[in-house]
């Protein structure tokens, strides 16, 4: 009933508009409520499925990314560090649908480029530089963070190649195998750099790492505003994660319907006639892993700058994990699909089974009875905050039952050909 | 003029001689048929011709040029494109989808092309898939451009990997047994569709066939191989006609006086 409403676009655009209104609304007057912010993010999924005027759903989504999400955010911080890490992890997601989706190479370490990008501006970033060269040029200006989001892509793009170049004669588990090796040995060197010169400060981290600038400061005062950081930062962040998932998700689109996205698709179909046909295999495979590697490069940039504060923790192998379970939940190879499995898994983690120890918190500080059980006496052992990773997995295994292709799979383009003439 | 050369190949794997010493030439603008019992080394000649294998000894030219040391997707940028005994399409992709695969090698554009998607990238593309829509015209598949190719049915996804070859430009089409499994008649359509190729195109043509009736009709010349070496060649008619040949395939049998002639090769 709900799809044949959103096939129809009149109906289907007053829904999603009155939905989404409806739901600000309401955080605005509730904004502790995880409920009502759900709402509104099922809304902007309701926005992708229905049918409307390509423009209109182009206006309608930046209206929404771009003023109703800062509100919330600006009521609720919390709801702003979500929208940040959603878009985090769908660059990264989208980044590994490349590598993974597309050219099919199982990349099991790809959290190690996400952290060379990271350590690339947290270390020139921060005063950690002047351990390494002496002195005291460093930390580098704020305004260097705009290079290093290039520099991030230079360096992550250059470990993708050096991490490609062994292992390209290597299929299938091999090749998985030693991409967890890689993501093992980036986190521990990061772990152990910090002798005999200190690169990476070891198990302690780097901090501070530089913020970008806020360079519209006198434009706000101009405005009448107060550049107060603490309110300025997390919005400033979030635009430029938007920024950042807007250039991903052009350069995925455009890679992917291209000559260069057939032929890594070729590859993961059949290497040796994908070759054969005259695709030269160690050029594209490199290709792949580097622009992979590239997205996450760059939005582990973004993340130090964010954080401000940098460790190995940040960079374990669950994450690799984390991020290909994204994508095999999504749909491999494609766009939507991965964008919609890094926002479920991330909302899922950090909001829902959050809301869920807490709310279980709540009744049981409050000596709530259910069914004659009083829950004051639910072990600590029960929060669901503690099996986060349990439940996660159980819905992988559901899912890879159910709808093992992900929840929007890769849909071949339907081509007009007589149109093209 | 001569197209392809090999001297002397060989290739060995491990204690099997699938190729020993084989000579062979193939001029321009000829459908020429490599035959012989099944594993006499016809599918290995094709790797070492495409790059695949490489042979422990012999020289393998292409229009004077060393073929041997190239990379398979060099060899097919040479002007050398195949198809498989076992058809290899990329099945979840869509049919005119390989078929532009298949150009890969004749696409000018660069990295920066595509993710600028400048003039240069959108004229290239609009000429890519006008090409590929041409060519699945040309194997009869016009209308199932946006089939996935694993739903088509046998006969067009042995079509379609034609057209994806013929997608490469190339002025030698190997060809793996493109009639098996083929009805008589589909054959016979495959093979005046192959015809029109070779005089249009100005294509050189090697296959290698079990279909007897398409080799004898469809060859220039007949090479036979038979467990890694070369027993016959010449003319359809006169290699039917060789004793070597027919012992090949009907195996060597006691000659029994008045059993009448051994018989002709047939498929």
């Amino acid at each position: 009933m709900i799809k044949q409403l959103l096939d129809r676009p009149g109906p289907a655009t007053a829904l999603v508009v009155v939905l989404l209104l409806l739901t600000t609304w309401g955080v605005t007057h509730s904004p502790r409520s995880i409920v009502l912010f759900m709402m509104f993010q099922g809304s902007i999924l309701l926005l992708y499925f229905a049918r409307m005027p390509t423009r209109l759903k182009a206006a309608l989504t930046i209206l929404t990314l771009g003023v109703l999400m800062p509100i919330l955010g600006t009521i609720n911080a919390y709801y702003m560090e979500i929208a940040i890490q959603v878009g985090i992890f769908v660059a990264l997601a989208l980044g590994l649908n490349i590598v993974v989706g597309l050219a099919g190479l199982l990349d099991l370490g790809y959290v190690a480029f996400f952290a060379v990008g990271a350590y690339s501006w947290a270390i020139f970033g921060s005063p950690q530089a002047n351990l390494i060269f002496g002195g005291e040029h460093f930390p580098l200006g704020p305004w260097w963070f705009f290079v290093f989001l290039f520099v991030g892509v230079a360096v992550a793009a250059g470990a993708g190649i050096l991490l490609g170049l062994p292992v390209l004669r290597l299929h299938g588990d091999y090749l998985a195998l030693v991409t967890l090796g890689f993501g093992e040995v980036i986190r521990v060197l990061a772990n152990n750099l910090d002798k005999p010169i200190n690169f990476t400060n070891g198990p302690k981290g780097i901090t501070p790492i530089n913020r970008p600038p806020i360079f519209f400061a006198p434009l706000l005062r101009a405005l009448g505003i107060d550049p107060d950081p603490n309110v300025i930062y997390p919005l400033y962040l979030y635009a430029l994660v938007l920024l950042i998932v807007g250039a991903t998700v052009l350069a995925n689109r455009r890679l992917e319907d291209s000559h260069i996205g057939r032929a890594w698709e070729a590859i993961r179909e059949d290497q040796t006639a994908a070759q054969a046909m005259g695709v030269p295999l160690v050029r594209m495979k490199l290709l792949a892993f580097a622009c992979g590697a590239s997205f996450a490069g760059t939005v582990g940039v973004l993340f130090s700058a964010k954080q401000i504060f940098i460790n190995p923790e940040s960079f374990t192998f669950m994450e690799s994990i984390g991020v290909l379970a994204m994508i095999i939940l999504g749909g491999m190879g494609s766009i939507p699909g991965a964008i919609l499995g890094a926002s479920v898994v991330t909302i899922l983690n950090l909001q829902i089974l959050k809301g869920l120890s807490l709310w279980l918190n709540e009744l049981r500080n409050a000596g709530t009875v259910i069914f004659g059980y009083d829950l004051t006496n639910l072990p600590t052992q029960l929060e669901p905050a503690k099996y986060e990773r349990m439940i996660f997995g159980l819905i992988l295994v559901l899912m890879m039952i159910f709808r093992p292709q992900g929840i929007l799979p890769a849909k071949r383009r339907h081509r007009e050909l007589e149109e093209e003439r | 003029m001569v197209l392809l050369e090999a001297r002397g190949v060989s290739k060995r794997f491990g204690g099997l001689t699938a190729l020993n010493g084989v000579d062979f030439t193939l001029e321009e603008g000829h459908i020429a048929s490599i035959i012989g019992p099944n594993g006499a080394g016809k599918t290995t000649f094709f790797n070492v011709f495409t790059g695949i294998y490489v042979p422990e000894e012999g020289a393998v030219l292409f229009r004077g040029t060393a073929v041997l040391g190239r990379r398979p997707d060099q060899i097919t940028e040479l002007g050398i494109c195949r198809t498989f005994q076992n058809i290899r399409l990329f099945s979840r992709m869509t049919a005119i989808e390989n078929v532009l695969v298949g150009m890969h090698s004749r696409v000018p554009l660069s990295f920066w092309d595509v993710i600028s998607r400048n003039a240069r990238w959108r004229e290239h593309e609009r000429r890519q898939w006008e090409r590929g829509a041409e060519l699945l015209g040309v194997a009869g598949l016009r209308d199932k451009a946006n089939e996935l190719a694993r739903n088509l049915p046998y006969g067009e996804q042995r079509r379609l990997e034609l057209a994806r070859a013929l997608a490469a430009d190339p002025s030698l089409l190997l060809l793996d047994e493109p009639t098996a499994g083929m009805t008589q008649g589909e054959a016979r359509s495959l093979m005046a569709l192959l015809r029109r190729l070779v005089e249009e195109r100005k294509l050189t043509l090697l296959l290698i066939e079990h279909n007897m009736r398409v080799v004898m009709e469809v060859s220039d010349r007949v090479t036979v191989l038979d467990y890694g070496e070369k027993i016959a060649e010449g003319q359809p008619t006169e290699v039917q006609r060789n004793p070597r040949v027919i012992e090949a395939y009907l195996g060597r049998r006691q000659w029994t006086p008045g059993a009448g002639p051994a018989g002709s090769v047939r498929a």
